[in-house]
């Protein structure tokens, strides 16, 4: 250290310079990104997100009053199949809650275990791919391309193979029997079992590549720093890998646990008609068996306020700020 | 290096000689509530090699990206060559940037980085000139490759090139060299100094590295706090400092407080601490009441306290600290009443001084400097220190 | 010993969670080639009848034909659209750029089914005569999320000094936008169009809700799924995928020679 400089901290207490450096902004601290955002207030951006954005009001905003507006629509005395008449009917509400609270319930259900079943086989999946295989580009490039690959071909498909699967007299029936996991008379297709079985699969490509990219960044130094501060490995993980890897789990759990709540293709496939229907599925044929649009559209838009109520709530309890 | 025939023909056609003045009057930006640059007047002479300096955050980028059209001043007017461009934009301006770090194209190879502007400008023979300016910073043989595929003071040479291709009335480089080590930092600023001389275009240099600076420009000036604190020849500005700021970012001070006690004709002479010092008037702000004398520790000679000379200019104290760094050695004294003074002394083969030893410091009175006593002492060593 | 173990942990997991992955792609595969006529269920032996004849089973190729023109057509609108949506919200400051962002992030959150009932309850409520267009309007809206996401982070990473160079080297707004940002957004831009697309294609839900009688490719099999799924369905599903492999196989390719390239020294 130079002899000034060690004056200069004899001497602490008098102050910063005069002019007071370092206010909000130096200038060189600035990223490139805001500077730009500073100096361009033009109309520009407003032609560009404009188009975008008249699209969007038109075609999920209108909408979703649309189908607010729906929902409480009443069928006035002796009109025809699928006419309704505005109204501010909210008895709609009652009415489907007290119908089908328990499909409700076991969508998120269903959907909750499915999550939890996605994460415990993605992290490890991702864990492999992002940290173990960190130098092996290749074998990392194919593994990546596997992961994203069941997206190449058709879901309903993917479904459908899990059906032949699970088929009473499938390969994985006859093990699972010969183990006496499974009685002999059991089953696994038309089971609550298969639905959050297809859910899982489904959907554990979401879950898996957010927490990719946030293991991705994992520094690998910080798990030898931990290991060489007397964590062994679980201490590690606990309190150094996993807490880096939170945004990459909220955005997974996220991505699995919406859509999979709203799914009724596994539902429909691999469940039976009576304990397993998912909300989607009674949303579906309210729509065009039974043609109630308003208490359809009631339910739907209850599925939407409860997904967003616990999105909210969980966001808040494990919150990261980014999240895509 | 030579300027090739076909660079020379071009700069005729294109732009005047000696590039053209750059004038700033009261300019002011302002980012919400914070104040970038505050009521900056500034004139750089057409053909001069010119150097903003100071700290991060003191504003001298933001007046750069000014002159350049980046950025719209609050208040203020800019003219170059006469012409008020305050209201144009970027790119219908005559001047061009060497950015910090680079920013050259990645997804063009280098020659098509250096003809981009001539083609933008629709200068008729684009390529013969990116091929001589391309062999004036000894990159011909590099024109096809992709600005990554290239070191560090290669990337910063295709910068220059594609900026100085284009004969601008005034050539802005923002921190050039900040991303090079240090062995090349000192070499590409020799070399940045010759290919001015040779294009005679005026350069304005913005750095926070005050040897880069010194070493490199004409004119120089300090900026603190969106102000320019002093502006002048490198030589000038380190002699005779105006401002503590000055001081002691530019190079290191002994900056000591005082009070005028006697006028002596050229001389005042002053009390700080029970010790006389003598200032000459011409070098210092103030002739009257209390007064800040700067010292540069190199002008200080440290004696054994049994050496003493008779007369002013005299710090008797203790030594509190030694390091010894080859060339020289720098020792921190404790003056009583005054506080510690740095002093740095070259090892010529003279007896060192210990810790703890009695000693005296000497220094002529030419080298004394005196500033406004209101000021703060200790102004500019932070900013100095971060670098 | 006991480390041994924890170190094959990690793979051993990993790799059983890529076989449960990979398991049902390859009984779509495997299942294109049984001789199991309409009711493609149980193994009936192996044919290439299927791979011959992929059209062979009534309404396979039409909706095909439908899923295609419909992504395609979806994936071009929403890749504008998105786009210039991503540039104006990384690059210019709004006043209701919480809310901006907060209508692009909602779509994303919203369920399938609620997103198509909500359409559909639009379009009931307009009378809109439900076929292609209506499909491709759902579509594009669902996708333009996917764009403006992929592409806002590409947009983000993107040196803002690259225009401030080219406006410095005398090129116009609009010759910087089409010589420097959008050479550089490209790569960003042509994976949201193959998400898009990629989701498009393969949508039942939303579709199925706006669609009205017009058949798609995912339809058409959810349909047939009651019945049995013909292994045209599975020729076409697996056809699909070894295309879809190709080019994202050749993109990686082509993108780690440029990186190469771009890193040489």
């Amino acid at each position: 250290m130079s002899l000034l400089a060690t004056r200069r901290q004899q001497q602490t207490g008098a102050g910063k310079g005069k002019n007071g450096r370092k206010r909000n902004k130096p200038e060189d601290f600035r990223s490139p990104g805001e500077v730009a955002a500073d100096k361009r207030k033009s109309h520009m951006g407003y032609w560009l997100i404009l188009p975008g954005f008249i699209f969007m009001l038109l075609f999920f905003v209108l909408p979703v009053f649309s189908l607010l507006a729906t929902s409480l629509y009443t069928k006035p005395p002796g009109a025809d199949i699928g006419q309704f008449a505005p109204a501010l009917q909210f008895s709609n509400y009652a009415v489907v809650l007290q119908d089908y609270w328990a499909e409700l319930i076991r969508s998120f259900g269903f959907a909750l275990i499915a999550t939890v079943a996605a994460l415990l086989i993605g992290y490890p999946m991702a864990y492999l791919v992002a940290v173990r295989l960190r130098h092996r580009n290749l074998l990392r490039g194919i593994l990546l391309v596997l992961i994203i690959a069941p997206f190449f071909t058709s879901f309903i498909l993917r479904t459908q193979a899990w059906k032949q699967i699970l088929a009473d007299e499938s390969l994985v029936v006859s093990a699972l029997q010969a183990v006496a996991l499974l009685p002999e008379d059991g089953r696994l297709t038309a089971t609550a079992f298969a639905v959050v079985c297809g859910l899982t699969y489904n959907f554990l490509p979401f879950m898996t590549l957010p927490i990719y990219a946030s293991l991705e960044r994992l520094d690998t130094r910080l798990l030898e720093a931990s290991s060489d501060l007397y964590s062994n490995a679980f201490t590690t993980f606990r309190r150094v890998t996993l807490p880096l890897s939170m945004p990459g789990v909220m955005a997974g759990t996220l991505l699995t646990f919406i859509p999979a709540s709203g799914d009724y293709i596994n539902a429909a496939l691999l469940g039976n008609n009576q304990d397993t229907t998912m909300i989607g599925q009674v949303i579906d044929s309210r729509f065009f068996r039974v043609v109630d649009y308003p208490g359809a559209s009631a339910l739907s838009f209850i599925l939407m306020l409860a997904i967003l109520a616990l999105v909210t709530l969980y966001v808040r309890r494990f919150g990261t700020k980014e999240l895509i | 290096m030579v300027l090739t025939d076909a660079a020379r023909d071009s700069r005729m056609e294109t732009s005047e000689d000696r590039g053209a003045d750059l004038r700033l009057s009261s300019i002011t930006k302002r980012f919400d509530d914070f104040v970038a640059v505050d009521n900056l007047d500034l004139t750089v002479p057409a053909g001069s090699f010119f150097a903003l300096l100071g700290p991060s955050g003191c504003g001298k980028t933001t007046t750069l990206r000014m002159v350049a059209g980046l950025e719209r001043p609050t208040s203020g007017s800019i003219s170059i060559g006469g012409q008020d461009v305050t209201k144009t934009s970027a790119y219908e301006r005559p001047v061009n940037t060497v950015f910090q770090s680079y920013a050259l194209f990645p997804h063009m190879s280098v020659f098509d980085n250096v003809v981009f502007g001539l083609k933008r400008r629709k200068v008729k023979d684009a390529a013969a000139q990116a091929k001589a300016v391309l062999e004036l910073v000894e990159l011909s043989h590099l024109g096809a490759r992709r600005p990554a595929q290239l070191s560090g003071g290669q990337q910063q040479r295709v910068a220059l090139a594609r900026a100085i291709v284009n004969h601008p009335a005034v050539l802005l480089l923002d921190e050039p060299l900040g991303a090079l080590d240090m062995k090349l930092r000192r070499q590409m600023q020799g070399e940045l100094k010759k290919i001015q001389m040779d294009v005679g275009l005026t350069f304005i240099h913005v750095t926070h590295d005050q040897e880069e600076a010194m070493t490199m420009a004409d004119t120089v000036a300090v900026m603190n706090a969106g102000r320019v604190e002093q502006m002048g020849a490198p030589r000038d500005l380190y002699d005779l400092p105006k401002t503590p700021f000055v001081a002691n970012f530019l190079g290191k001070s002994n900056l000591v407080a005082g009070t005028i006690t006697e006028d002596l004709g050229d001389t005042v002479a002053l009390n700080a601490g029970g010790n006389r010092i003598m200032v000459h008037k011409s070098r210092t702000t103030s002739t009257v009441g209390s007064v800040l004398v700067g010292i540069r520790p190199e002008k200080l000679q440290i004696l054994h306290a049994s050496d003493a000379p008779a007369g002013p200019n005299q710090l008797r104290g203790r030594v509190s600290d030694v390091s010894f760094t080859g060339v020289s050695t720098e020792y921190l004294v404790d003056i009583p009443g005054i506080g510690a003074l740095g002093v740095f002394s070259q090892n010529r083969g003279q007896d060192s001084a210990e810790r703890g030893d009695e000693v005296v410091l000497v220094w002529d009175t030419a080298h004394t400097f005196g500033l406004a006593g209101t000021e703060d002492a200790l102004s500019g060593i932070e900013e100095a220190a971060v670098l | 010993m006991k480390q041994a173990i924890g170190r094959w942990v990690i793979p051993v997991l990993g790799g059983l969670a890529f076989v449960f992955l990979l398991v049902p792609v390859a009984y779509v595969f495997a299942y294109s080639f049984n001789d199991g006529g309409r009711a493609n269920l149980t193994w009936q032996g192996f044919t290439l009848d299927n791979w011959g004849n992929p059209c062979g089973a009534p309404a396979v190729c039409e909706s095909l034909a439908n899923s295609l023109q419909i992504s395609a057509v979806a994936t071009v609108f929403a890749t504008i659209l998105g786009t210039a949506i991503a540039i104006g919200l990384v690059r210019y400051r709004f006043k209701f750029n919480a809310t901006a962002n907060m209508l692009i992030f909602l779509p994303l959150a919203t369920p399938e089914v609620v997103l198509g009932a909500s359409l559909l309850a639009q379009f009931l409520n307009v009378g809109a005569d439900l076929g292609i267009g209506t499909i491709i309007l759902a579509h594009t809206m669902f996708c333009i999320s996917f764009v403006v996401v992929t592409v806002k982070a590409r947009v983000a990473s993107l040196d803002s000094r690259m225009e401030e160079a080219a406006a410095d080297l005398y090129a116009s707004p609009v010759q910087a936008f089409w010589r420097i940002t959008f050479p550089l957004l490209l790569p960003g831009i042509v994976a949201a169009a193959l998400l898009s697309f990629a989701i498009s294609f393969d949508d039942f839900i939303i579709t199925n809700f706006n669609s009205g009688n017009v058949e798609t490719f995912p339809k058409f099999i959810y349909v047939a799924a009651t019945r049995g799924i013909p292994a045209q369905a599975n020729v076409i599903g697996s056809a699909v995928f070894l295309i879809a492999l190709v080019i994202v196989i050749a993109v990686q390719i082509l993108s780690a020679r440029r990186a190469k390239m771009l890193a040489a020294r």
